[in-house]
């Protein structure tokens, strides 16, 4: 470590090392400053204008997130003139679109008609979709700014959901650039980018089409992503479960043999939805459509719920007991009358390596065959 | 996998995944890694756009991450071993292999030198179709890399040549001294979550858990031992298409199905179709009632992914937690409670408590998986073999020296797909995954957003062939192979090569399996799903 790599952080020096920014540095030491469009790993866009903070010597507030510590550098993360920028910008991004999450305390007759009217869609019928699940939001009520500022306005865009999975509301994007960000640097589909200009200035695919008519694989990673309402799973549209009541279960996705770690997002015994563990390999939070949205299958009406015993031609429900009696009766008589070589196991990819073992095990040990085998070659 | 093991000593991916950000070249065939391991060709994607790391893709559809690659080879199908025996002409005749790694680490390079002296690029060009000023290219590459890896699928495996096209790619890996490297090593892409899984823990016809080989009588004493029996089974057991042969000549009287849906992903499907149905018993143990359940005797209800502790193990060689977050429907169980109530039945006690107890277990019996407990994996898994409880796993293998020692060289000689286009089935047909759906579809299909984005079953056909048979997109097609023949829509593509069509496997009602050829590759036992050759004619 050079001697003279030290940044001065609210007082206390910091070692640093070349390249690294001033949020890098205070993260690393546990300092907070307020990040919105922030993408840890990502190149810096600068955008939100929240992680602002101050230098010595400079006249103007900086980004945190995209200016480089420097040796001898002084930096404020909480002076009175950090906190009102920070305030201002976060009343500037609640005001610049439907952001209707503080609008409880506003008079009703400050709601135009057009908002009335869009209580009646099915996608607004309530607050944000993101209501209790948006880093705007939390931002806003932990700088205390203040609904009256805010008056919502009207929606800009119309709703775009003709996708089986993922809303789009552009009404709510504040334009951070972190769902561009993923989209061609992490998952690099290259599907989205900004598009238009000024106050026009919107996400758009080639030709601003709909994502079902983009060369989108709806792998999920801007909606991960995304801090506010603007890109919501449509299958939290339809349920409107608050997220902190939803049970959180990491485990390994079910699909191809990439193995990667997801939560499990759990309420009343049903899968609500799935997000990638960040920060964990093999996938580092990613995931693809399988993955993401493939879950139905878990709670599908047709699952099978009791063992089945076919009797002419017919299958018939049965308990356990009798199904199990019946196989252990089968087996045995066939063991007995043909040997254990005239019966064959299938084990499964599909399950976990405990019942694999129990598998062959089984085969093995129980019946006297190693006729045990898997479609590992199909 | 018979090929790896037989050339490095084991069968599974050499290399993490996180490796592919330490190659300078990726050699990727017969994977089409955007559309069935996704996440994985992210970091492919990124390292090709973003940096200076160079991509091969070997494949005769323009499938997608073919817009990533340096180079874009396009052979026949069914000629891999060709190509890869040309590119090893090439760099041994430049003298761009690695002449200390080769004989050091290696034995049998004579051999393979005299076999790859014949494939001269000309000749290459000839069987495969690959420009030889592509393929010479395409050498230079890969031989000048520091670290060069390779990656394939069941493109290289579904041949009757599959064990001969492994052994080829990993002629061409050790030739050029990139195994046992960061960066570098042979990568076979597991299809399913726990194929890597399955095979550990003995769920093959020749060995217990961690390869232990059953005719093995040293090992064989110990898991007799462990499993309190008298005497375990010494011979070799059937494969799963050795299986369906057994029951379709009524030497195999039982069989008992775990989570498989051989009705639609078996070859030659009318043939499978017959086998079960001369079966005198059969049991099925799934989440759904699959077109195999249904045939059935007795159909055993299990618990899903997400009902269940236990563990996966990843294509890469991790053992990573599975946790239980729902409770299974009705009175479905989980797997491993099925079959240890009914080996209780059967008069051999297996009373586990949880998933964890026969963890436990497995970590006894498995040399590799000696050191693997729940408490370790909780945060993060581990990489096997992992010896002991102070092993960190070994996320890299044969780094000192290979599985078997010295890395074996094979010589190979092409051998032509088992089928080839005649006049009377003119086109060659190969199948395959796509995006949005999953091996049988049995939990796909079960989604409706899935079913939105890929509803129906399709024929992929190039403008070229599609002008010739007079096909618009969308007319319905009738496929017809000598084995079967099945009705899907047109679908004109710039992925399909002149003279080829793709089908996917998913749609039962559409299966592709109904034309495909049961031909097997000698040593692996896979079937030649990947070329067969068909006609086709407008509905």
């Amino acid at each position: 470590m050079e001697p003279q790599n030290i940044i001065n952080i609210n007082g206390i020096d910091y070692s640093f090392t070349p390249g690294e920014t001033i949020l890098e540095v205070a993260t690393r030491n546990d300092i907070y400053i307020p990040t919105l469009c922030y993408l840890k790993g990502m190149s810096p866009t600068g955008v939100c204008r929240i992680c602002l903070v101050e230098v010595e010597g400079v006249k103007t507030l900086l980004a945190s997130c995209s200016t480089q510590a420097t040796p001898g550098m002084v930096v404020k993360t909480d002076t009175p003139a950090v906190i009102n920028a920070r305030r201002m910008n976060i009343e500037l991004l609640l005001a610049s679109g439907d952001h209707n999450c503080l609008a409880r305390s506003l008079d009703a007759g400050l709601w135009t008609d057009f908002q009335l009217d869009a209580l009646d869609i099915e996608e607004h019928r309530d607050l944000c979709p993101a209501y209790g699940d948006c880093r705007l939001q939390d931002l806003a009520i932990l700088y205390r700014v203040k609904p009256d500022h805010v008056v919502p306005v009207n929606p800009k865009y119309d709703v775009e959901d003709v996708n089986p999975f993922i809303v789009r509301d552009f009404s709510r994007c504040i334009l951070c650039g972190r769902c561009v960000q993923v989209c061609n640097e992490i998952q690099v589909n290259k599907v989205i980018s900004f598009g238009y200009r000024g106050a026009t200035s919107k996400i758009i695919t080639r030709g601003d089409r709909a994502l079902k008519d983009s060369d989108c694989v709806f792998c999920g990673e801007c909606l991960q992503v995304c801090p506010v309402g603007a890109l919501m799973p449509k299958q939290d549209m339809a349920l409107r479960t608050p997220v902190n009541e939803m049970k959180k279960v990491r485990t390994t996705c079910s699909y191809c043999g990439v193995g990667c770690q997801i939560y499990l997002h759990v309420k009343d015994n049903r899968i609500e939805r799935v997000t990638g563990v960040e920060g964990t390999s093999p996938n580092l939070g990613s995931l693809c459509v399988k993955g993401r949205f493939g879950y139905d299958f878990v709670a599908h009406p047709e699952r099978l719920t009791t063992p089945l015993i076919k009797k002419d031609g017919e299958f018939h429900e049965a308990t356990w007991d009798e199904a199990l009696d019946l196989v252990a009766k089968r087996m045995n008589d066939i063991k007995r009358d043909f040997g254990p070589d005239s019966i064959g196991l299938f084990t499964s990819a599909r399950i976990t390596n405990e019942e694999n073992y129990l598998a062959q095990k089984f085969i093995r040990a129980v019946i006297g065959t190693n006729n045990i085998d898997h479609c590992a070659r199909l | 996998m018979a090929g790896l093991a037989a050339a490095f000593g084991s069968g599974a991916m050499t290399n993490p995944i996180s490796d592919i950000e330490k190659s300078d070249v990726i050699l990727i065939t017969g994977s089409n890694t955007t559309e069935n391991h996704p996440v994985l060709s992210t970091y492919i994607k990124r390292v090709a756009s973003f940096t200076d790391t160079k991509l091969i893709v070997v494949d005769p559809r323009r499938i997608p991450i073919t817009r990533f690659a340096t180079i874009w080879m396009r052979q026949t199908l069914g000629t891999d071993v060709a190509w890869i025996n040309g590119m090893m002409h090439i760099i041994i005749k430049e003298g761009l292999y690695d002449r200390e790694y080769v004989e050091f680490r290696t034995e049998g390079f004579e051999e393979l030198r005299a076999t790859v002296e014949q494939y001269t690029p000309e000749r290459v060009e000839k069987i495969t179709g690959i420009p030889k000023d592509q393929l010479v290219e395409a050498a230079h590459l890969y031989a000048q890399a520091n670290a060069a890896s390779i990656f394939y699928a069941m493109g290289i495996t579904q041949h009757i040549t599959g064990t001969d096209n492994v052994k080829s790619l990993a002629n061409l890996a050790m030739l050029c001294g990139n195994v046992g490297i960061e960066g570098g090593g042979v990568n076979p892409l597991r299809g399913q979550n726990n194929v890597q899984g399955a095979c550990d823990m003995g769920g093959l016809p020749n060995v217990y858990t961690g390869y232990q080989k059953i005719d093995d009588p040293s090992v064989r004493n110990r898991m007799e031992k462990a499993w309190g029996v008298e005497k375990l089974p010494d011979k070799v057991g059937a494969t799963v298409t050795g299986m369906m042969q057994m029951a379709h000549s009524g030497d195999l009287k039982a069989l008992y199905i775990i989570g498989e849906n051989p009705m639609v992903s078996d070859p030659d499907l009318n043939h499978a179709e017959d086998a079960i149905k001369n079966l005198d018993f059969l049991v099925v143990q799934d989440i759904f009632l699959t077109e195999t359940a249904r045939m059935a005797n007795v159909v055993l209800p299990s618990a899903a992914f997400a009902e269940k502790d236990g563990t996966f193990t990843n294509t890469e060689r991790k053992v990573q937690r599975v946790r239980r977050a729902v409770k299974p429907p009705g009175d479905a169980r989980e797997d491993w409670k099925i079959i240890s109530d009914l080996a209780d039945k059967m008069g051999y006690p297996m009373r586990y408590g949880n998933a964890r107890d026969i963890m436990r277990e497995i970590a006894e019996v498995t040399p590799s998986y000696h050191g693997i407990t729940y408490d370790r994996i909780e945060v993060d898994g581990i990489y096997w073999p992992c010896l002991s409880m102070d092993h960190p796993g070994t996320p890299r293998l044969h780094e000192e020296q290979f599985s078997r020692g010295l890395g074996l060289f094979h010589a190979v000689e092409y051998i032509p797909p088992d089928e080839l286009p005649d006049s009377e089935y003119p086109l060659y047909l190969t199948t395959g995954r796509i995006l949005y759906h999953y091996h049988t579809g049995t939990m796909t299909m079960k989604s409706e957003g899935l079913n939105a984005l890929a509803p129906e079953c399709f024929v992929e056909i190039s403008q070229e062939d599609a002008l010739y048979y007079k096909i618009k997109d969308n007319d319905m097609l009738n496929v017809a192979s000598r084995r079967g023949s099945i009705k899907a829509r047109a679908k004109i593509s710039s992925q399909a090569q002149k003279g080829a069509i793709f089908i996917p496997f998913h749609y039962a009602e559409a299966a592709a399996n109904r034309l495909t050829n049961a031909a097997l590759d000698p040593v692996a036992k896979i079937p030649e799903y990947k070329v067969c050759a068909v006609r086709i004619e407008k509905i």
